[in-house]
Order: structure tokens, then C-alpha cells, then sequence
């Protein structure tokens, strides 16, 4: 098992620009949960950093602290101690209203449960964040109207979540994600409501925004075969990172949708 | 700003989604704010027809009713039998300085037919300063003279429903009617006058000269009560109390003894009537009010099944950028978007409700604005109060939890 990575080496390990000012900048979160008496101590010192255009997955076992590291990167919650830059600003320290800022700005969330409001159309949901970013209505529709032709759900943007498939109706949070241009998209277990097929799908959608639009993506899974597709994977145990690495054999989407058998309809 | 508009689009949007539930928390407010707007309404259009009444019968005028008095140790009712004579009511005339007019008041009631028509009304004898005491001129025809009174001919002026009743739109003036199977001649017609304070019809009536009511239908002597004008409304007080002196002076009433008649002032009697009419419109107001504050409970209440309910699109908010405050004013728009629509349509429904009811039962109303403004603006402050707790919860929701939340 390798050690704890400096930051340095992890970028020459994963090809990302070494130069470049790192997208987030994490060093020694610690985040201490108090339930009445007892005191969890979820994560125990974490440090790395992520660049642009890079996809990283986190894995590791339930308890492990990866759920907890990706609420405290997207801004969901502070940590106990530590620091946070993320796009060079330190995020540690903000209120609840600068973090919903934050939030609102620099980060788009994809959630297992996809977490779409209900009986809201597909082009409602997606413009939700702008609605927050003050713009304008019309913009507004534009923009969503873009984003979701951009994971292929153009002709759908008035369905509501109950008329659409789960890959979908993951699709529409994808949008909604992308609807601010945020500097990270973080995946929590993106696919863990799909069956493999639409899985390998929305894998397709992560590694074409990851290549073509330079999106920095961090993907938490505690499936390999799904980390594979990333480019780098953290692995996470009782709070620690165990190991950082640059995917060895990486799965490309396209090739391996093209080698299943045709879908049935 | 944009966001401000925005979010309120929201709200809306968010209530249109459960219309059922929404229609049924307003029905909380709605009848709250219709409830007040239709009960200050009723109190107000009885006070309004008072205030009228006093202007028009002339706020001056007094009247004297005997009293109850002692008859071998048994008080008797009031009104039972009279003390009152005529000669009391001229002498009230010619000795009381603040007093400028005083008739003697004869009372009846009888069925009163003109050829196949007949009217069950009441007939009041006056003498010829009736249209002085009273404001009430004849619209018609000409009034009585001191001759047909001091001969009591039977002479009478109709009030205008008796005339239309018994005439429906002939003139009168001239015609014959019988009133207990005797010829009495119509000589006038008196102008319309409406509705008194209490919701009687003051034109059904019929005027003639006193004498004739006591002798050729009453067979008595004394008088009902008497009617006096004072020189101004200021004299009233003053005429008040020479009345009495005089009045207790004639009857011979020694200094332990009170009064065997009463004097009183229409302005006190309004007043008092008024009074009452106020601390019953208070307390039906604030029944009203009540039953507004339990609606702004059910708004409160709902608010926060809502907030519970819907924890999960709060925390997807809160996920893609809403700040607390967002969501809070996105509640506290909903709470109020409530009460509002709630108040508007209380307010068409009070004013309804209140049409209906003097349509119906003939009761005066008065639609205030006063009561709309004060009714619309409590609602809306209700939507305020029972939002602000929920909204605040909701503001409050740490986004982690309220994604988790099933």
C-alpha cells in the first residue's frame, strides 16, 4: 500500500497541469461529528489537491469519510479544522450565506437519488441554480435549454422527473450541474439507482464534459469498475487517504458501450 | 431584485401545485376577514340609519311618558294608564322658556279600509304642531287646523305605505277610508321618511288630530305621552329638567317622591341606542376576529407540514445556491401569498354576505372602507406572523440533512 502522496508528486502522477493553480486546495481537514456523548471523528487530516480538467474518483468503504470529504469540497458544510481553497479562495472560514454562494457559483452537485423536484419539468429544474444567480428569465430558459442538449435531452425538456427514465432523469441533474459553469462537478454515487448499461452511459456524459469542456470532475463511488472510467482515484479508509493513483487501464465510455450488445428496447 | 420577483413566482407556483390545500388554509382567513367585514358592516349601517334618524326628526325634540306608578302597594308597568293631560302638554308650552312647541300624543292601532283594501297600522293623534315637532311636512294635500282638533273631525294624513297599501298609486287626497266602521276623510299624504333606527317602518302610520283618537276611537281622556321640540339642541337639557319641575309640580309630587313620567331627550335615546349597537358590533367583531386568528393558526400550522414535506426540495435549494434567507422569504411568501388571497376574497364574500343580509332580513348595512383596509391589512400581518416560524425552520435546515431527508 502506498503512502500519503505530497501534492507535487500527484500531479506528475496524473498529467495535470503542475504549473497551474490547483482547483481545490485541501490541506488537513479533520471533521469531528458530536452526537450527544459520543464524538466521530469522520475524517483525520486530509490533504491533496485537484487540478483543472482532472476526474478523480474517491473510493472507499462506507464510514471511510468520502461522503464527508465530498460535502466539505462542495462547500455543503465546514470542516472542523483545516483549510480549503477552492479557485484560490479560502472557503473554510465563510457563513452559511457565502457558502451558499459558493455553492451556487463554483459547484454543481450530481446526487445518487438525482434529487430532482418533483412535478417540476426537466428545464425548471435545470435553471434552479440561476434562479439563485439572479439572472434573467429568458437567459435563464436559454441556458437550460442548452445544457440539456447537451447530455442529449433536448427533446425533453418539458417532461417532469415521473415521464423520464432514471438515466434521464440523472441526465437533467447532469444539466442542472452544468447550468452555472462550475469550476468542479462533484458525483456522489452518480450511478448507484442505474443498471449498468445507463451507468456506462452516464460515464460517457462525465468523460466527453471531462475531455471537450475541460470540466474538472470528482466522482465518489465505491464501485471499481465505475472509478476506472476516472482518471485518478483516492482511495479513502477510517478517515485517511490510503492511496492516490493515476488509473492504470482506464475504460473508455464510448468503447465499451460499443462492445455490449445492442440495448433492448 | 430579479431574485426577489423570481422566488415570489416560486411561491405561487408552489401553492398552485397542492390547490386544494391551499384553498382549504385560506378558507381559515376567508371567513375570518368576511366574518369582520360583515358584522362591522350590520353595526355600522345601524348606526348609520340612527345618525340619520336623529338629523332627520330633528335632534331637539324630548318626549314625556308617564311612568309606572303605585296602586295600593302593586307597581304597575309602565304606560299602563297616564298621568299625562293635555292641559300638562300645553303648560309644558307656555311656562317652560327652552321649550318652543308640545303636543299631547294619542295613540291607536286599527285595521283601516278603503273599498276592497285593508291595512292593520297604527294611527297617532297629534295637534297642529306635529310637522314643527317632528320635521315631517305633508307632501300632499294640506295638514289638519286647529278647528278639526278642538271639533275632533275625523280627519287623517296618511304616512306614504299606508297610502300605498290602500291606494297603490291613486290619490288619496279627498277619498273616504273607515277605520272601526267610521267615515274618516283623507286630507293629506305625508312625505316618505324610511326606516327609524331600530329597522320600523315610520311611514306606516296614520296622523289625525289627538282629540278625535280620544274621544271617537279611544273613549279616554289622558294622553299617551307628549311631545315637546326645544328651541335648540343645546335648550335640550334645559327643557329637560323645567319639564320635570313643572310636570312634578302639577302632579303635586312631594320631594320623597319621584317622578311618575319621564323625560327623555332623542338625542340620549340615539345616543344610548348607539351605544348599545356599538358594544354589539364590538362583540361580534371580535368573534370575527376570533375566527381570524384561528385562520392564521391553520395557515402557521400548514406552513410547517409544508416546511416538513418538503425538506428534501428545500435542501436541493440549498444544494444549487439558495442562501437561508432565500428560502425563508420563499415560505414567508407563500404564508402571505395565502393570507392576502384569503383576505381579498373574505372581503368579496363579507361584502357579499352583508349585501344578502339587508337584502333579506332588511337590515341596514354599511360596508366600511375602514373595516376592508383594517380586515385586509390584519390578514396580512397574520400571513406575516404564521410564516415567519416556519420560514425561519425552514432557512435553518442544514442542506446535508435535508438531502438525506426521505
Amino acid at each position: 500500500m502506498e503512502s500519503l502522496q505530497s501534492p507535487a508528486t500527484t500531479n506528475l502522477k496524473t498529467g495535470a497541469d503542475p504549473n497551474g493553480v490547483p482547483v481545490i486546495k485541501v490541506e488537513n481537514f479533520h471533521k469531528i461529528y458530536e452526537m450527544g456523548d459520543t464524538r466521530v471523528h469522520a475524517l483525520r487530516g486530509i490533504s491533496l489537491e485537484i487540478y483543472r480538467g482532472e476526474f478523480v474518483a474517491i473510493m472507499g468503504a462506507s464510514g471511510s469519510g468520502k461522503s464527508t470529504f465530498m460535502n466539505l469540497v462542495g462547500c455543503l458544510d465546514t470542516p472542523s479544522e483545516g483549510t480549503y481553497l477552492l479557485d484560490n479562495t479560502n472557503v473554510a472560514l465563510l457563513s452559511r450565506t457565502e457558502l451558499a454562494r459558493i455553492r451556487n457559483q463554483h459547484v454543481g452537485f450530481v446526487f445518487q437519488g438525482f434529487n430532482l423536484l418533483n412535478r417540476t419539468s426537466a428545464w425548471e429544474n435545470v435553471e434552479l441554480p440561476l434562479i439563485y444567480a439572479a439572472m434573467r428569465a429568458k437567459e435563464r430558459h436559454k441556458l437550460s435549454r442548452t445544457a440539456l442538449q447537451k447530455v442529449g435531452l433536448g427533446e425533453r425538456i418539458d417532461h417532469i422527473p415521473s415521464q423520464l427514465s432514471g438515466g434521464q432523469q440523472q441526465r437533467v441533474a447532469i444539466a442542472r450541474a452544468l447550468v452555472n459553469h462550475p469550476s468542479i462537478l462533484l458525483a456522489d454515487e452518480p450511478t448507484g439507482n442505474l443498471d449498468s448499461r445507463t451507468s456506462i452511459e452516464i460515464m460517457q456524459i462525465f468523460q466527453e464534459l471531462n475531455e471537450k469542456e475541460e470540466l474538472t470532475i470528482v466522482l465518489v463511488t465505491h464501485e471499481p469498475d465505475i472509478a476506472d472510467y476516472a482518471k485518478r482515484i483516492i482511495y479513502f479508509r477510517d478517515g485517511h487517504v490510503t492511496r492516490d493513483e493515476k488509473v492504470q487501464k482506464r475504460r473508455l465510455a464510448a468503447d465499451v458501450l460499443a462492445s455490449l450488445p445492442p440495448a433492448e428496447e | 431584485m430579479i431574485l426577489l420577483l423570481t422566488i415570489i413566482r416560486v411561491a405561487f407556483k408552489a401553492l398552485s401545485r397542492n390547490k386544494m390545500r391551499s384553498i382549504l388554509t385560506m378558507l381559515g382567513i376567508i371567513i375570518g376577514v368576511g366574518a369582520v367585514i360583515a358584522m362591522v358592516s350590520i353595526g355600522q349601517g345601524a348606526q348609520q340609519t340612527i345618525s340619520a334618524q336623529i338629523a332627520s326628526a330633528g335632534s331637539n325634540m324630548l318626549f314625556v311618558t308617564p311612568g309606572s306608578f303605585t296602586s295600593g302597594g302593586v307597581r304597575m308597568g309602565l304606560g299602563t294608564t297616564s298621568h299625562l293631560t293635555v292641559e300638562d302638554a300645553l303648560a309644558v308650552e307656555r311656562e317652560c322658556p327652552a321649550v318652543k312647541y308640545a303636543s299631547p300624543l294619542v295613540r291607536a292601532s286599527s285595521s283601516v279600509v278603503y273599498g276592497n283594501q285593508n291595512w292593520f297600522t297604527n294611527i297617532q293623534g297629534y295637534d297642529t304642531r306635529f310637522p314643527q315637532i317632528r320635521l315631517w311636512e305633508v307632501e300632499k294635500g294640506t295638514f289638519f287646523t286647529d278647528q278639526d282638533v278642538t271639533t275632533a273631525q275625523r280627519v287623517c294624513i296618511l304616512g306614504k305605505t299606508v297610502s300605498d297599501n290602500l291606494f297603490a298609486g291613486a290619490d288619496p287626497v279627498g277619498q273616504e277610508i273607515r277605520i272601526r266602521n267610521m267615515p274618516w276623510r283623507v286630507i293629506g299624504v305625508l312625505q316618505a321618511k324610511g326606516q327609524s333606527g331600530m329597522g320600523q317602518d315610520q311611514d306606516d302610520t296614520i296622523i289625525a288630530p289627538y282629540t278625535t283618537v280620544q274621544k271617537k276611537m279611544l273613549g279616554i281622556v289622558f294622553i299617551n305621552s307628549i311631545m315637546v321640540s326645544a328651541v335648540s339642541q343645546e335648550a335640550s337639557a334645559t327643557a329637560q329638567a323645567e319639564i320635570t319641575d313643572l310636570l312634578r309640580q302639577r302632579h303635586h309630587i312631594t320631594r320623597s317622591e319621584d317622578d311618575d313620567f319621564q323625560v327623555r331627550n332623542l338625542a340620549d335615546m340615539a345616543e344610548l341606542a348607539n351605544n348599545s349597537n356599538q358594544v354589539m358590533t364590538l362583540l361580534l367583531a371580535s368573534i370575527a376576529f376570533v375566527s381570524l386568528i384561528v385562520g392564521g393558526i391553520g395557515v402557521m400550522n400548514i406552513m410547517l407540514v409544508s416546511v416538513t414535506e418538503r425538506t428534501r426540495e428545500i435542501g436541493i435549494r440549498m444544494a444549487v445556491g439558495a442562501t437561508g434567507g432565500d428560502v425563508q422569504f420563499q415560505f414567508l411568501t407563500e404564508a402571505i401569498v395565502l393570507a392576502i388571497f384569503g383576505g381579498v376574497l373574505g372581503i368579496i364574500i363579507g361584502s357579499a354576505a352583508s349585501k344578502i343580509i339587508s337584502d333579506s332580513l332588511g337590515w341596514p348595512t354599511l360596508i366600511s372602507t375602514t373595516a376592508i383596509g383594517a380586515a385586509f391589512s390584519f390578514a396580512a400581518i397574520i400571513g406575516i406572523a404564521a410564516g415567519w416560524y416556519p420560514a425561519r425552520k425552514a432557512s435553518r435546515l442544514d442542506p446535508i440533512e435535508a438531502l438525506r431527508y426521505e
